[in-house]
């Protein structure tokens, strides 16, 4: 295990490496001008002179490159550089942002594998059934339904009609302090959101696995020893009907990134999400450098997660050969 | 079972969350929510400060809460003495203006403000590494010192009666922002200032958390906490205003009218510098015409834009200086009057075609007006004007574009701009009009050149005495009537709505740029909680 953990660790490098090259080449042929986004509103009362100077301190018009290369040393040596659209220093934005993204994720990651569990065997227990046929069909629609739609629906409903839930922010607008309570009102529909369109798929894994699991021998012939349903179902179904749940995990993970980051601009959840967007639009090299190697980090990651798991639970498979 | 793992997993990922947040707050008090007491209050505005650090540009025109600078305005736009005991002594003809600073004044840090300070804050402003946006604002300073520890003298290039007006520049702490790079330094996020307000908490993207501070200067003010929300799209911040999740926002027009009537709500009208204008490029050989421009001028209809793009809320603009402003030269106001727009036309040549655009000498009298895309308030204006210039004979086409298209096309194409400065004519004007400023990135974007505007603006940026500077100002405006080389159509005004639980609120007439510093909320901290 540690075997392949290190070998992953390695191989993450050159991925890296590519990643982050490929975005300061794109972020360099992008139309976006980084002087006029650091100047904001101000460039369109700037003179040329202003603009020339900001130009030159910002070094924008160096080869992409050395920019590169300059960025990657200094990261290698701990220092991720200063952000020039947040104006502050890079590790700042990331630090002060990452933990709501984190936890937004997080929430939602974990609501998504339970209920899509609870749904998936329920589907599966009788395939064809009224219940089978709500859930899936269910599952279908919303893996169709675009995560800032339900986002949009969810606030309309929730925050607009019926009341009940803030529309968005970390904690009520006149309200100073970060208290659980706060917290948790203002995270239950950006959470509920992304989990919910993380929810198919995890559904109808389940379904399938649990599904396939049932008619298979071992169940049949537990079923014969007269063991109970529950046991059956909880037990020997469920157990091999995961398997392909866990490869998912994995797979899931930059999904989950790209739908935090929609689900935080409509929540104005102060994630990582605005930060993100802003660094793209203003071509802020070192923050989307930063940013691109935590979500290409991230992904790395889930895979290993999801091979670790598969290896554990499944005694078919051999960690030392992956 | 599983209702109990969710939950736990929340619970501990939130304590852990609230552990790191609650460091990092330390006010006192902890409301539960925008409340309705007096001495607190929540603002919706649409966009928040790239940074709050005056050495890259926040504040620069006055009103920012956690900053004072050397001189401030008052509700009618007149400078008073803030950091400073007096206004400015002014000498050698113009050239030096020396302020006394008043005493006793400290930092929220709890260290005094010295001369030391103010020179710190110039000189870096003024320093080519610092990326600050508005530098070229302050190019008639020659040397700033500081002559012991509360006098400070700004030496300048050239005699410049405006001058004054610019050092309502928030001043800083050099031993607070001396230590750091002013471009990344964190002073840019957690600022210290002398101002009425400190900084609580900013969360980028969500709002900022201000309270009181209690050893003002001026007084401790009387409205303890300040909180100003980021909500980008109008009608979510109508929608948390109406829910009492915010006490006021800015609003346009048609949103504000509906809080009109409401018990316990008021609502502000501010009027403005902010015009918004057709350029007509000198290079353009249809705009750059006197007769075409002279026409367009005639032809449009200001009255019936403000009361149906604006629903009135403006006022119709004969120039680049609003209607109320002192400077506003009287006798320019004019009615539309397309039969002497015409008759122009008629007189320089530029004679009907059979599909009702003139023409002359095979050239047709129709050119492109851009305006910035998503922009509806443009968008309206440029579709108006474009069907008030048919009426003459001149054909608009209207495109829309982002500003890196407009951008290197302003030099042949109208642009509906928009701009407007409060403060002194000449901040506004000098840019706008001056010919040796043409086409320097987005000052004189018509490349207007008219001698005799460049020789009032001279006289009005140098002159000492108040009735030349008036007199010439006068002589550009009328200068303007005759040669125009934008077609100015309206101000707009600036609509506010606020929780009714103070007195004695009041507005300033507004730069290009509100919101965050401009709104009923200019001088909160002058605020008197009602009853």
């Amino acid at each position: 295990m540690t075997r392949l953990v290190a070998r992953r660790a390695l191989s993450a490098v050159p991925v890296l490496l590519v990643v982050t090259f490929g975005v300061f080449a794109i972020a360099a042929v992008s139309p976006f001008d980084p002087v006029k986004a650091y100047a904001g509103t101000a460039a369109l009362g700037a003179d040329r002179e202003t603009l020339d100077r900001l130009r030159e301190n910002l070094g924008v018009d160096r080869p992409f490159a050395e920019r590169w290369w300059e960025w990657l040393t200094s990261a290698a040596g701990g220092d991720l550089g200063q952000s020039s659209v947040m104006r502050q220093p890079v590790a700042e934005v990331i630090g002060e942002r990452l933990v709501w993204s984190a936890l937004l994720c997080a929430v939602a990651f974990v609501l998504a594998v339970l209920l899509g569990t609870v749904l998936g065997v329920l589907a599966a227990r009788r395939p064809g059934s009224p219940a089978d046929r709500a859930v899936t069909s269910l599952a279908y629609a919303l893996e169709a339904a675009p995560v800032f739609w339900i986002a949009l629906l969810a606030v309309w409903l929730f925050a607009l009609k019926l009341d009940v839930l803030p529309a968005g922010g970390l904690t009520d607008t006149g309200s100073e302090h970060v208290t659980a309570g706060q917290l948790l009102s203002h995270l239950a529909l950006p959470a509920g959101v992304l989990a919910v369109s993380q929810l198919p798929w995890f559904t109808l894994y389940v379904r399938q696995g649990v599904g396939d699991a049932l008619a298979e021998d071992p169940v049949r012939g537990a079923r014969a020893r007269g063991l109970s349903e529950r046991t059956v179902l909880l037990g020997h179904a469920l157990r091999s009907g995961l398997l392909p749940v866990l490869t998912l995990i994995g797979s899931r993970v930059p999904e989950l990134i790209t739908g935090a980051l929609l689900v935080e601009s409509v929540f104005s959840w102060p994630g990582i999400a605005a930060a993100t967007v802003e660094a793209a639009t203003a071509v802020d090299f070192p923050l989307l450098a930063a940013l691109t190697t935590l979500a290409t980090a991230a992904v790395l990651a889930g895979n290993l997660l999801a091979d670790l798991l598969y290896g554990l639970t499944d005694p078919r498979v051999k960690l030392s050969e992956m | 079972m599983t209702t109990r793992r969710i939950r736990s997993a929340a619970t501990a990922a939130v304590a852990a969350a609230v552990t790191g947040a609650a460091a990092a707050c330390s006010a006192p008090g902890g409301g539960t929510d925008g409340g309705a007491s007096a001495d607190s209050v929540v603002i919706g505005v649409a966009s928040e400060p790239d940074t709050l650090s005056p050495l890259l540009g926040y504040g620069k025109d006055g009103n920012s809460k956690i900053f004072d600078g050397l001189l401030v305005r008052d509700a009618g736009q007149k400078l008073k003495p803030a950091l400073a005991k007096a206004l400015p002594e002014v000498g050698d003809g113009g050239r030096t203006y020396t302020y006394t600073l008043r005493d006793g004044v400290r930092f929220s840090d709890g260290e005094p403000l010295t001369a030391d300070d103010v020179v710190f804050t110039y000189r870096t402003v003024l320093d080519d590494r610092t990326n600050n946006t508005a530098k070229s604002e302050l190019d008639a300073i020659e040397e700033v010192r500081a002559d012991g520890d509360d006098k400070v003298v700004f030496t300048l290039k050239y005699p410049y009666a405006a001058f004054a007006a610019r050092t309502v520049l928030p001043i800083v702490p050099e031993h607070v922002a001396g230590e750091q790079d002013p471009n990344t330094g964190s002073f840019n996020t957690k600022p210290v200032g002398t101002g009425p307000y400190v900084l609580t908490d900013w969360r980028k993207g969500e709002k900022l958390t201000f309270k009181a501070n209690p050893d003002y200067w001026g007084g401790a003010p009387k409205v303890k906490k300040l909180t100003m929300a980021i909500v980008a799209d109008d009608d979510v911040r109508a929608t948390r205003l109406r829910s009492g999740d915010l006490d006021g926002a800015v609003l346009p027009p048609n949103l504000a009218a509906t809080f009109e009537n409401e018990d316990g709500r008021k609502t502000y009208r501010a009027t403005s510098y902010d015009f918004r204008a057709v350029t007509l490029p000198t290079g353009n050989p249809v705009t750059g015409d006197t007769a075409i421009r002279r026409a367009l001028d005639l032809a449009v209809d200001r009255e019936a834009m403000v009361d149906k793009i604006l629903d009135g809320a403006g006022r119709p603009a004969y120039g680049p200086l609003p209607l109320d402003d002192p400077w506003f030269a009287r006798g320019t106001e004019r009615d539309r009057d397309l039969g002497e727009a015409e008759r122009v036309l008629d007189d320089a040549g530029w004679k009907p075609g059979q599909d009702g655009i003139r023409a002359k000498d095979g050239r047709r009298a129709s050119f492109t007006l851009f305006h910035p895309s998503g922009d509806k308030v443009r968008q309206d204006h440029a579709l108006a004007y474009a069907s008030d210039a048919k009426k003459a004979g001149i054909e608009v086409k209207v495109e829309s574009a982002t500003w890196e298209v407009i951008e290197p096309r302003m030099k042949h194409d109208a642009v509906l701009a928009g701009f407007g400065s409060t403060g002194d004519p000449d901040f506004g004007l000098y840019t706008l009009l001056h010919s040796s400023l043409a086409g320097d990135g987005f000052n004189n974007m018509a490349r207007y050149d008219d001698p005799a505007v460049d020789e009032a603006l001279d006289t009005g940026r140098r002159s000492q005495d108040p009735e030349d500077r008036k007199a010439a100002y006068d002589d550009l405006q009328r200068e303007l009537v005759k040669n125009p080389g934008y077609t100015f159509l309206t101000h707009i005004d600036h609509m506010y709505v606020l929780a009714d639980r103070w007195d004695g609120l009041t507005t300033q007439t507004e730069p290009h740029e509100h919101g965050f510093a401009s709104g009923p909320w200019w001088n909160v901290e002058d605020w008197q909680p009602k009853k």
